[in-house]
């Protein structure tokens, strides 16, 4: 599942961001280092495939439901864990800026759910062991679908992780695990079936395909799980940080704000509101419509909540207003436009 | 490389699969010359010229462009004599506009900005496409896509010219202006085509490749000539040389 | 079916929409992306509860989607689209967030249901973002712009060449699954086993389609370097567009407009 801009906060979404790069930078630097030029067009021709490869359904026996080709682990296989990681990542890139799949601030954490497992963890630690030099259908079915689970249910754990960080969502941890591992077993069992089919498929029509990276990278096992770990921990560490902060700071911008701004800040807007306050008098055509104040709100205006418990009726109005005008500057540009261009 | 030849010696491609592409070809091509490759569907064509680039490296014989053979020590500089033009034109048009898929050859070689734009418009002016200087390939129709990687290939300045159905895809017109540009051309072209009546008009010989065996090699107007050889291999002769049972009475012996 | 057809169509449709020539898609690639960014980062920096903040952001896609002449049913097709994905992930929140958070005269509302709202402006605002980026700078002028941050090469190169070969293959995938869709009556032939193996022709051909790009790059002298024109300069106009954007995000970020508008409108005085 792609994690969303909507549900996300900027400290979480800026975090995995940096991760992601660091990840993006390190990786392309191998593929560099490695000198397989042949690997650039490859990357990219193959990141088209997964692309099509998408579009195309099958129906999922039993079920009736349909399903396609997720692809992280498939190109795993077939480019190796630093070439793949780029692949999915670019392919991820397009899906947000042309679908909507995941956003753009969402990108860091997607990047990292459904490129680090695959590449990092499941390729290597799973269906490369598994798999080793011998492969058979046998051992491609065991290894692809094993790696295929483990992969996903990584990523669906940390979709959790990074969406109850955000602290948008009310869902509780242990509800939203429950939903989300189980939906990944399934779609990690399908998964992992097809690769293993279309892995075989390809292996049977010309070998030279899953030679071509066992031949020019060299085992990139050590150095995959130094990552890995090295990653885990900043993940961890991110994590716990960032939820410590989400809970001491639940507004963790507005605090930020408040630290950079000072007192100051505030005084100033208070003396706007006193302004406002005046204009407001004399400019008010609603004034029946003032809601009931209640009571705690209008006796501790400072506090965070209940400003709002009064305010909400004027916040609808305002809000109201404020989209009106933008629609209304929307359609006097689109007159314009339509004139001049 | 002064000479410019181009010399496969018992020549055999088998593909992964099994498939015998071409079978124990020789064929000897000296500086200047102009070669078609003509045969049916599936006959070989486009494995031979694959071998010409060092896109297939065969499982016998051997190849040789110019004074040395191919080899992965040579290829580099085989790849910058010979322009091929692939059979489909969307594996040659990589980059994100035609102009930058133009100039991507000239830039490679090291050359100035200005040479290199001097090259880029010279090619898709000669081309006929200046207009689609900006636009991405996948906005193309399939003959102006030929347009295209043709002019990639002009833009290099290459020594030899190998092209895989050049005039598949374009419009009469551009079928003359393509027969224009490469009669201009004076350097050594090799050409595999189903056009027959370009192979007329534009190369001196022919070579007719049936099953991944060459079945024959010299003078096109003799090949043309040979109606049993030409029936055996699955070819017709040329519009061009054929007699209008219409308007000219059938020549009967 | 129908569906590779569309989101294909889709892609095409917004690919060409960002060859348009307005004064948007002639500024730089660097300062959309980043004024896009920062939009974002505005946006969902709000705590849960908040509505009335994030309305002024609507001036943004206001603004940009008729200057850059972005048809808006389109995105409205785009938008109800994808709409029940947002109310998907939103939908929890009322379930399990009923502490009433606020009073409209004497109707309670919860929690959960203005944070599910607050989702769902997000949602709106940030996929309109999204669209807004690429239909005015296209996905070339994104690749060059992340060339110009420093992004490594190798990532961008494979990148731009991912987009030129969406084109071939998907118009490859849309055939090949046409013809199983004639062949194939009803369910049948949806399955697996055709599945696997279509994709892995597509697979197949995929990969000699790689090694002839390849072969091709070589055949012009490619060693690993890309070359474009368009070299990127910073005009005034564009550092004018990107401040003035952000800055604005900075006002609407700091100051609740609505709810001051709201008081002046109704007379409820803080
Ligand atoms: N990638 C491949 N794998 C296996 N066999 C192949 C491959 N490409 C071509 N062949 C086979 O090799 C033989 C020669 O094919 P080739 O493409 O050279 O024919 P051609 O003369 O160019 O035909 P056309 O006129 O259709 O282009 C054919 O029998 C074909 O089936
Ligand atoms: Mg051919």
């Amino acid at each position: 599942m792609h994690m969303a801009d909507a549900l996300i906060s900027p400290a979480v979404g800026g975090a995995m961001w940096a991760v992601s790069a660091g990840l993006i930078g390190y990786c392309s630097k191998k593929v560099k280092e490695d000198l397989d030029e042949r690997k650039v067009p490859l990357m990219g021709v193959m990141g088209a495939f997964i692309f099509a490869a998408q579009m195309i359904n099958f129906t999922i026996p039993a079920t009736g439901s349909s399903g396609h080709l997720g692809g992280g682990l498939i190109l795993a296989i077939l480019l190796g864990p630093y070439a793949a990681f780029l692949v999915i990542s670019s392919v991820l890139v397009v899906q947000a800026l042309f679908f909507a799949d995941g956003g753009l601030l969402a990108l860091g954490c997607n990047i990292f759910n459904l490129g680090f497992f695959p590449a990092f963890v499941a390729y290597p630690l799973i269906y490369k062991k598994i798999v080793k030099d011998s492969a058979s259908p046998g051992r491609i079915l065991t290894g692809s679908l094993l790696a295929a689970i483990i992969g996903l249910q990584l990523g669906a754990f940390g979709v959790v992780l990074e969406t109850l960080c955000s602290g948008i969502t009310s869902l509780p941890f242990t509800t939203f695990v429950a939903l989300m591992q189980p939906i990944h077993l399934g779609i990690g069992i399908v998964e992992g079936l097809v690769t293993a089919a279309v892995v075989s498929f390809v292996w049977k029509a010309n070998p030279e395909i899953l030679d071509l990276k066992a031949s020019t990278a060299p085992s990139p096992i050590m150095h995959a799980r130094q990552v890995a770990i090295v990653l885990l921990v900043a993940a961890a560490f991110t994590g716990g940080f960032v939820s410590w902060f989400a809970s001491e700071h639940p507004d963790g911008l507005e605090w930020a704000i408040e630290k950079v701004t000072g007192k100051e800040e505030l005084e100033n807007a208070y003396n706007i509101q006193d302004a406002l306050a005046q204009l407001q008098e004399k400019s008010a055509f609603l004034p029946d419509y003032s809601l009931k104040v209640s009571e705690a709100a209008a006796a501790q205006p400072g506090q965070d909540q209940d400003p709002r418990l009064g305010t909400s009726v004027s916040g609808i109005v305002g809000g109201f207003f404020t989209l009106c005008l933008a629609v209304l500057v929307g359609f006097a540009l689109k007159k314009r436009s339509a004139g001049s261009w | 490389m002064s000479h410019h030849i181009v010399e496969l010696k018992n020549l055999t491609y088998v593909y992964p699969d099994g498939t015998t592409g071409i079978c124990d070809a020789s064929v000897r091509i000296t500086h200047g010359e102009s070669v078609a490759i003509i045969g049916p569907n599936g006959a070989g064509k486009s494995t031979l010229l694959l071998h010409l680039n060092g896109f297939l490296w065969p499982s016998s014989g051997s190849v040789r462009i110019g004074d040395a053979p191919l080899t992965k020590e040579t290829i580099r500089d085989v790849r910058r004599t010979v322009g091929m033009v692939f059979q489909d034109p969307d594996d040659q048009l990589f980059m994100p506009t035609i102009h930058d898929d133009v100039a991507f050859g000239p830039y490679n070689l090291g050359l100035p900005n200005e040479e290199v734009e001097e090259r880029v418009n010279s090619a898709l002016s000669r081309m006929g496409i200046m207009h689609l200087k900006d636009k991405p390939p996948y906005r193309l129709s399939a003959g102006e896509k030929r347009r295209a990687a043709i002019a990639t290939v002009l833009s290099m300045m290459p020594d030899i010219l190998v092209m895989d159905e050049p005039s598949t895809g374009l419009d009469p017109f551009g079928r003359r202006q393509l027969i224009g540009i490469l009669k201009e051309f004076t350097h050594t072209k090799i050409i595999a085509t189903h056009d027959l009546d370009l192979v007329a008009d534009l190369c001196e010989r022919a070579i007719i490749i049936h099953d991944g065996r060459i079945k024959a090699d010299g003078p096109t107007a003799d090949i043309f000539r040979d109606e049993a050889l030409l029936h055996e291999c699955g070819l017709e002769k040329p519009f061009s040389m054929q007699s209008c049972p219409i308007c000219s009475p059938v020549p009967k012996p | 079916m129908a569906d590779i057809a569309r989101s294909f169509n889709d892609l095409n449709f917004l690919d060409h929409l960002s060859t348009g020539n307005s004064f948007l898609h002639r500024l730089d690639p660097r300062v959309k992306l980043l004024t896009v960014m920062g939009f974002i980062f505005a946006v969902v920096s709000f705590p849960r509860y908040e509505i009335s903040s994030l309305l002024p952001f609507f001036f943004f896609p206001a603004v940009m989607i008729p200057l850059a002449n972005i048809p808006v049913r389109y995105l409205m097709r785009k938008y109800l689209f994808l709409l029940p994905f947002a109310v998907l992930i939103g939908i929890f929140n009322p379930i399990f967030d009923r502490e009433p958070f606020a009073f409209i005269g004497p109707l309670a509302v919860s929690g959960g249901m203005i944070s599910f709202l607050s989702i769902l402006i997000r949602f709106t605002l940030t996929i309109l973002a999204a669209f807004i980026l690429v239909a005015v700078t296209g996905f070339n002028g994104i690749c060059l712009a992340l060339k110009r941050f420093k992004v490594p090469e190798v990532f961008c190169v494979q990148l731009m060449m991912l987009y030129r070969y969406i084109f071939v293959l998907s118009s490859e995938a849309v055939k090949m699954a046409r013809a199983r869709e004639l062949r194939s009556f009803g369910r049948k032939g949806q399955g697996i086993k055709p599945y696997v193996s279509l994709i892995g022709h597509l697979l197949l051909r995929t990969w000699d389609r790689a090694r002839r790009v390849h072969t091709a790059m070589l055949s012009r002298g490619f060693h690993g370097k890309f070359y474009m024109r368009r070299p990127l300069a910073l005009k005034a106009s564009d550092v004018i567009f990107c401040l003035a954007w952000l800055f604005l995000f900075i006002v609407f970020r700091l100051y609740d407009i609505p709810a001051v508008i709201g008081e002046i409108l109704t007379g409820a005085v803080a």
